[in-house]
């Protein structure tokens, strides 16, 4: 037997009181390497959708329910499709202040023999896409050639498979990063293969047409406009200059899931919070109760030789490996409850989530687990300096 | 020279003297038992004696070295190196077996040696029950337990605080037993008590009253 080896003995040989001190540790990880997590995750997918969306204007159709429905499509990755005339993409060029504008075309598949899978098929034109084109290319992707298509990560398909949509056989020639947003669940391809889906989907009576002599649509038209212009000027203009079309500034979508974000953050924050406050509460009078249980071991071993300071550090090294082994299962549990059910998170928060990279998940842990030994070596502080300040002869004289 | 020696010591606490003035003298390997009623200062003589409480007026010689005006620390060291203790509650690790229990007091004095602390246990008859928890122990084993603690060290001084307060007869006659063994291979004991028949078992008592030392008895069957 050695005396260093005296509080991982009393805590295997009270295991009851262990588990409790451990579960207690568990909830503060859980909270705070949990909490941190979400909110992380929601931040840094607001990252991503401002880098995404690359463009200052967006211009849709008006019956997309203007920006609520393309929204679902950006954010949630809600199926859907709406056309208007490409006639739309030269009159916007024409607005004064705009330097570049680039089409999208949108098709959904169906969840039907003719198709794979049901998914948002995004046709985009890679001469003068500055939007998509950047992400596939930070993806390693080669180029988009005809019938080839590049998959969102959440896509279940992978490089080298065939994607069957609406009797088309499309080969899969990438799969792109995440990007915590509704893009993620979007197949991509260029104005030559969506020409010949949307002719294939036609056959099948889904038509994508505005009207019987225009077959010419697109999606969505995202504008950069020229450095020096006013944005809200040259929305007012290209809204003014084209047809049947609603223009949307990007900030003003940002900014919507921005302030969502920021309240559901704070939410987050102050559940952390709360709960934090709680386990730090309970855990504090747990080790005041287990003081209270222990002094005349405390005066025994004070009478045998011990010193107050040595007490102290046999209390502090018992809240340690607690504290640890507690911020362990925390972070444990947290994990199993987080990375499972992402994109159930993802869906009721309705907001573009993007969990940290392997480097920042680990920071994060290994801050709740220093969060975590920090809140039990505070907890445990008064009951080490009350337990070193007892008078050993009067405790033991007590029985 | 006197093993111990309380030199006109007085502990005054606010108004009350829990001890006034008082001086005894224990020769070593001497047997001595405290008497009195309650509130006559026993307790906090053998604080004072066990180096857990220091004076607030007098001389406290301990192998002839005035301990009264040592540090706590100071003191903590005395205690370990010189005195053992054995309690009436007996006071035991709770998480920790006989042997173990044992072995701590070697650790805080020396170095533990496992050997040595089961040859203690099998010294108060508790070899085979090495292994087991204060729990699985009767009440008169953990005394046992607690003797072997307190001899472990080779202690100039063992003191004992009621330690038959809280057993039958047997275990009593027991641990009487143990310290007469002591007695005999040489070692000091200061025994405090209620227990007439427990301080007979003495070569001499000393009896405090209102803390003072009311009178001294000589135990004239001592050894017969």
């Amino acid at each position: 037997m050695n005396l260093k080896k005296l509080p991982l003995l009393n805590l295997k040989r009270n295991p009851g009181r262990t588990l409790a001190l451990v579960l207690l540790t568990a909830v503060l990880s859980f909270s705070i390497f949990g909490g941190t997590v979400v909110v992380s995750s929601l931040r840094r997918g607001l990252g991503s959708l401002t880098e995404r969306l690359g463009a200052d204007i967006i211009v849709v159709p008006s019956q997309a329910q203007s920006k609520v429905s393309f929204q679902d499509i950006f954010l949630q990755g809600t199926v859907g499709a709406f056309y208007m005339s490409r006639e739309n993409l030269t009159r916007t060029l024409e607005v004064e202040g705009v330097e570049k504008a680039a089409a999208q075309v949108f098709l959904a598949s169906l969840k039907a023999d003719c198709c794979s899978i049901r998914i948002q098929v995004i046709g985009i034109d890679p001469e003068t896409d500055f939007v998509i084109r950047p992400w596939l290319e930070k993806s390693g992707s080669r180029g988009l050639k005809d019938m080839d298509v590049v998959v969102g990560t959440k896509v279940g398909a992978e490089v080298g498979e065939t994607l069957r949509i609406y009797e088309e056989r499309c080969h899969v020639a990438g799969k792109l990063a995440p990007t915590g947003t509704g893009l993620d669940s979007a197949v991509y391809c260029n104005m030559s293969t969506m020409k010949k889906l949307l002719s294939a989907a036609e056959a099948k009576g889904i038509s994508h047409k505005v009207s019987s002599d225009d077959e010419d649509v697109v999606s969505a038209i995202y504008v950069k406009v020229k450095e020096g212009y006013d944005i809200g000027k040259v929305n007012s203009a290209i809204q003014g200059h084209t047809r049947k079309a609603s223009a949307i500034r990007t900030r003003s979508m940002i900014t919507d899931v921005s302030s969502s974000l920021l309240a559901i953050s704070r939410v987050i924050l102050g559940l952390i919070g709360a709960i934090w406050g709680m386990g730090f509460l309970l855990l504090f009078l747990a080790f005041a109760m287990i003081a209270r249980e222990r002094q005349q071991e405390f005066a025994l071993l004070r009478v045998l030789g011990s010193t107050k300071k040595a007490l102290k550090g046999l209390i502090r090294k018992e809240a340690f490996l607690c504290c640890l082994s507690g911020g362990f299962v925390g972070i444990g549990l947290a994990c199993l409850l987080v990375f499972p059910f992402q994109t159930l998170i993802e869906m009721s928060l309705s907001l573009p989530y993007l969990i940290p990279e392997p480097s920042g998940l680990f920071l994060i842990a290994l801050g709740a687990l220093g969060a975590s030994v920090a809140s039990g070596f505070a907890s445990s502080a008064f009951a080490a300096w009350r337990l070193s300040q007892a008078d050993p002869g009067r405790l033991l004289r007590q029985g | 020279m006197a093993l111990l020696e309380l030199k006109n010591i007085s502990k005054i606490y606010g108004d009350l003297k829990a001890l006034d003035n008082v001086s005894i003298r224990v020769e070593k390997g001497e047997w001595v038992a405290i008497m009195g009623p309650s509130g006559s200062g026993k307790s906090t003589m053998m604080n004072i004696i066990g180096c857990m409480d220091k004076p607030t007026m007098g001389e406290v010689l301990l192998s002839g070295v005035d301990i009264s005006k040592e540090t706590a620390r100071s003191l903590t060291d005395i205690r370990r190196d010189k005195i053992g203790l054995i309690f009436q509650q007996f006071h035991m690790v709770t998480y920790l077996t006989a042997v173990e229990n044992v072995m701590v007091s070697q650790y805080y004095h020396s170095m533990p040696d496992e050997e040595e602390a089961l040859e203690a246990l099998g010294r108060v008859g508790l070899r085979d029950r090495a292994r087991h928890l204060p729990s699985q122990l009767s009440g008169g084993e953990q005394q046992r337990v607690c003797v072997a603690r307190a001899l472990i060290n080779h202690p100039e001084l063992i003191l004992a605080d009621e330690p038959t307060g809280n057993l039958d007869e047997t275990n009593e006659n027991i641990v009487l037993g143990l310290f007469r063994q002591l007695h005999n291979e040489g070692t000091t004991l200061i025994v405090v008590t209620h227990d007439p028949e427990v301080a007979e078992a003495a070569q001499r008592t000393i009896v405090l009253e209102h803390g003072r030392v009311a009178r001294e008895v000589i135990n004239e069957n001592f050894g017969k």
